[in-house]
């Protein structure tokens, strides 16, 4: 619970859910125009339901997709996701199976495909996809470094929207700690609104008298 | 190799002749020497991963199909697995050490597909199994982040190293700390960019020791398909299907010895021969 607390704080001082959302966005339109893709996606673990989530899409399928799930394990982006290996596929030669899976999975049928897994500490916290690289180009190690390095950046968000959901919770949530979270979510908007402030600081001291 | 076991921690002066080497090794080892004319015949394979497509032609016969599951406490182990290749992945690695050790004996583990929570759990009990049932060779296309399994991890690839059972594992290329590649009792790999499926490099900057073909590769797939991939997953089997060979000619070389001979017989090692 401490951690959520912490959290929550944090989500009041540095950002909401909004933010970190159009900053996976912003991941996925650039990662799609580096590498001239036809659509870039990110894809978020849900372990309590054990399912990867689509995230941000930017490209084809984009409206469309946001919010689908699909197994945790199953497919090329569950294979990243669970033996923690990048896996490029320039060119999908005979392979019926592939088409329909990935089409169920990106909302259509790609000749290729790159997918990282999304590292963060100790954790694998989802899949970046990039599908689609213009044909003619061959694939390079440098393009797979380049992809780690998104990989990188796009870890960094999904972190920050998992917290910041997190906090979120926590907030809305009942008990002494969501209180105290409130609170500090309130004093941090004290700057806007003295009077908001002076009587959050009021409830803040009577909930940590109630605590002590 | 000899009737009773040496004294662990010394040699004895009559027991000098008891570990004699049976091959010496030529002043200058070759490519020819270390595998020429060899076919992967009598070497059993291990491929660790998602899951092996058992009728696919680039694959050919798979001895056996096994799949590693946890049920709470417990670990499950079915030797009869019939639901082939999960992903496509354990496909693309069995074909590639075909290609190379055609003769070789395939066993696909399946330790991928039964979802993402509690997958290091069964890849480390998967990797017990495989050292148990005493492989000559284990492909390992994949890795972990999790902290709580690396000391486990790291007793078990030792296990295999004493064992004779050589461990070949994909390095990470990305910053993060990954296992069981970072240990020295595995031959870790690497991608080159080069299509010669035969030339791999040793990297004299380690942890990753070797570099093997790894970009744009025509693999095996599910559904009897093929694609071309790219990722050091693919350089695994590489390196994989090298030891096979390298182990049918030679039978009795120990993980140590197929390292260096590995080493003595790298692209970029001497003359490349």
């Amino acid at each position: 619970m401490s951690d959520d607390f912490r959290s929550a704080v944090a989500a009041g001082v540095l950002g909401t859910e909004k933010n970190y959302r159009e900053l996976l966005q912003s991941i996925v339109e650039v990662a799609r125009a580096i590498f001239s893709a036809k659509a870039s996606s990110i894809f978020l673990l849900d372990e309590a339901t054990d399912e990867l989530v689509f995230e941000a899409v930017a490209g084809e399928g984009s409206e469309s997709l946001v919010g689908r799930r699909f197994p945790s394990s199953t497919g090329i982006a569950g294979f990243v996701l669970v033996s923690r290996q990048p896996l490029v596929i320039e060119d999908v030669l005979t392979d019926p199976r592939f088409s329909r899976e990935t089409a169920e999975s990106t909302g259509f049928v790609p000749k290729g495909l790159m997918a990282v897994p999304l590292l963060h500490e100790e954790s694998a916290l989802g899949v970046l996809e990039v599908l689609d690289r213009p044909s003619e180009a061959r694939f390079t190690l440098a393009e797979m470094e380049l992809l780690g390095l998104f990989a990188a950046q796009a870890a960094i968000a999904l972190d920050l929207l998992q917290r910041a959901r997190r906090a979120q919770q926590a907030l809305a949530g009942e008990g002494e700690l969501a209180v105290l979270a409130r609170i500090a979510d309130r004093l941090e908007r004290r700057r806007d609104d003295e009077d908001e402030g002076t009587a959050a600081a009021a409830e803040f001291l009577a909930t940590l008298e109630k605590i002590l | 190799m000899t009737e009773e076991p040496l004294p662990a921690w010394s040699l004895p002066a009559d027991a000098v002749e008891r570990i004699a080497l049976p091959e010496a090794w030529p002043g200058q080892v070759t490519r020819e020497w270390a595998w020429g004319g060899a076919t992967g015949a009598g070497v059993r394979v291990c491929i660790l991963d998602s899951g092996v497509e058992t009728d696919h032609p680039l694959v050919g016969e798979v001895q056996q199909s096994v799949a590693i599951s946890i049920d709470g406490e417990e670990v499950l182990v079915d030797e009869q697995d019939s639901s082939g290749d999960l992903c496509g992945h354990g496909t693309a690695c069995a074909g590639i050490v075909r290609s190379l050790a055609p003769d070789c004996e395939l066993t696909s583990v399946r330790v991928l597909g039964a979802g993402y929570t509690g997958s290091g759990a069964v890849l480390l009990e998967g990797l017990r199994w495989a050292i148990e049932q005493g492989y000559d060779v284990i492909n390992m296309s994949l890795s972990t982040t999790k902290q709580k399994f690396a000391n486990l991890l790291h007793e078990l690839a030792d296990t295999a190293y004493f064992r004779r059972t050589m461990l070949v594992a994909s390095a990470h290329n990305m910053p993060v700390e990954s296992y069981p590649w970072r240990f020295s009792s595995v031959i870790s790999v690497g991608s080159h960019e080069a299509a010669d499926p035969f030339a791999y490099y040793y990297n004299p900057s380690p942890p990753v020791e070797f570099f093997a073909r790894g970009v744009d590769v025509e693999v095996a797939w599910m559904g009897g398909g093929r694609l071309v991939c790219t990722g050091n997953s693919f350089a695994t089997p590489h390196v994989a299907g090298v030891v096979s060979l390298m182990l049918s000619k030679h039978p009795e070389l120990t993980p140590f010895q197929l390292k260096s001979l590995l080493y003595l017989t790298a692209t970029n090692v001497g003359d490349g021969s």
